[in-house]
């Protein structure tokens, strides 16, 4: 269910490095807890970004969610299917529909996440 | 949610978590949000039909020679317009004009009437009418003798006939019979709070579990849905009815919400009557108007409504409208700034986000 070469937060986004770029996403269990996604909100290209802080914003049908950073770094790219196809943040959290790609600052802060397995076992103690 | 408060359930409270259903705290009560998405249930309400439990919403019952005259004395509608078998929409309002609640007046009898009522506000409803209570009627409160269920769409009349030898195409919009469905007593009433066809059914609650499913079963060649609260908000604000704690409240009046058919000037003095009558005359200052965001981004419950940069209302209730394939909402603006085609801004998360007015409902169902 959640690939094991992903790091998670407990706020339920992923982050995977190559080289000095994290593609960052929600996870699977996110889209699921907010149902039905319609509208998302992202940062520019350009954009600093601190771990932690929100990143931008994920809107269902019934409300608004806060994306958190897992890592900091400059925003190099976004990913522009979601303004048009929100929905595919339903369909395919984990491949298609990430959300951005940030040139890392701080690699370190990768280690302070969670592995698949932890997260998984969060997500499941969470009920 | 704090999982030591203690909610008040519905008697398919037990069905709702075998079904799956995201359960959430709506005032007080935990009901189902979703089933499988809230999407899904909007579209199968507007296409075929949908089933909602809607046994959380209260039920008063005002009974003897003199419950005409108090409901004409509470509610600023007319009742005594009202014919045996006949409903309407009301408010019942506080002396300075704003709204104790919304509610919907049904007359079973020339001294009974039959009012169903907000579930978070049904304690405060009953002591309302009480204090108002000089006619000495009878007013009982009857919110735990009754389930009711909303079955809603086009097939909603093909589905529930189904259950029921009462002839269903024969009453008429805002007219309900008590008769039976699957062989037990039922209110069976020809409203909703969707914008479509379709019938609300009150029925003792011992019965709610097995009607629901006979409801499943007899909707499920037309791919019935069981539908959460936050569908049957979509589709409400679609057809722009009020939902109270948003387009109205104690302190908004009907006539500032657009609800100025709900109050009846040529009938005896009513509470909330002569406050309105100043409102008139001096003019509402404040109007409830409907909107399209033109902007990226959706305006949502509570966003302050910019006029020209300067800060002159709120959204009461705003989102996706999945029917339209746009983001809507509803706003109170200065009367002098509500008419339609105005550019608006909506302050999306501190950021102006542009809007139009539009004349509303935004959706209106072919006939």
């Amino acid at each position: 269910m959640y690939p094991e070469k992903f790091r998670y937060t407990k706020e339920h986004e992923w982050v995977s490095v190559e080289g000095d770029v994290g593609t960052v996403g929600i996870t699977d269990h996110a889209q699921h807890e907010l149902g039905d996604i319609v509208y998302v909100d992202l940062p520019k290209v350009g954009s600093a970004i601190t771990q932690g802080k929100a990143l931008g914003s994920v809107e269902s049908v019934k409300a608004v969610s806060d994306i958190y950073s897992p890592v900091s770094g400059e925003v190099v790219a976004i990913n522009e299917l979601l303004a048009t196809s929100p929905e595919k943040l339903n369909e395919d959290p984990h491949g298609g529909a990430w959300l951005v790609k940030i040139r890392l600052s701080t690699p370190g802060e990768i280690n302070g996440l969670l592995p698949a397995a932890d997260y998984q076992t969060y997500v499941g103690a969470q009920g | 949610m704090s999982e030591s408060a203690v909610l008040k359930t519905t008697p398919l409270n037990s069905v709702h978590r075998r079904m799956k259903a995201k359960m959430v705290d709506f005032g007080g009560w935990e009901m189902p949000v979703l089933y499988t998405g809230v999407l899904e249930e909007h579209h199968a309400v507007r296409s075929s039909v949908g089933l909602f439990d809607v046994s959380h919403m209260g039920e008063i019952e005002i009974r003897g020679p003199e419950a005409l005259d108090l409901v004409n004395y509470v509610s600023s509608n007319a009742a005594s317009r009202l014919q045996i078998g006949q409903a309407h929409y009301s408010g019942l309002l506080y002396d300075h004009g704003g709204f104790v609640d919304d509610i919907l007046v049904h007359k079973v009898d020339e001294d009974h009437f039959f009012i169903c009522v907000n579930a978070s506000n049904q304690e405060k409803d009953f002591d309302h009418i009480n204090l108002q209570n000089r006619m000495r009627a009878t007013v009982e409160f009857a919110g735990d003798r009754y389930a009711q269920l909303a079955i809603q769409g086009p097939k909603a009349l093909d589905t529930l006939q189904k259950l029921t030898r009462t002839e269903l195409a024969a009453i008429k919009y805002y007219h309900f019979v008590d008769g039976q469905v699957s062989g037990v007593w039922a209110r069976i009433a020809r409203t909703g709070y969707t914008g479509e066809d379709g019938f609300e059914i009150y029925i003792a609650p011992e019965e709610a579990e097995s009607i629901w499913v006979k409801i499943l079963e007899a909707g499920s060649e037309f791919g019935i849905r069981p539908c959460g609260l936050g569908a049957r908000n979509t589709l409400r604000l679609e057809a722009k009815m009020a939902l109270y704690g948003h387009e109205i409240d104690a302190s908004i009046s009907p006539l500032e919400a657009d609800l100025g058919w709900i109050v009846k000037w040529n009938k005896d003095d009513f509470i909330g009557k002569a406050a309105l009558l100043k409102q008139q005359e001096a003019g509402v200052k404040r109007k409830l108007v409907g909107f399209e965001m033109v902007g990226r981004g959706i305006g949502r419950d509570g966003y302050e409504v910019q006029v020209d940069g300067v800060c002159s209302g709120w959204v009461t209730s705003g989102g996706p409208a999945p029917t339209l394939n746009k983001n809507i909402g509803l706003c109170y603006l200065p009367s002098e700034k509500a008419e339609i085609g105005r550019t608006i801004q909506i302050m999306v998360r501190n950021q102006p986000v542009e809007a139009v007015t539009v004349a509303t409902p935004f959706y209106k169902r072919a006939k």
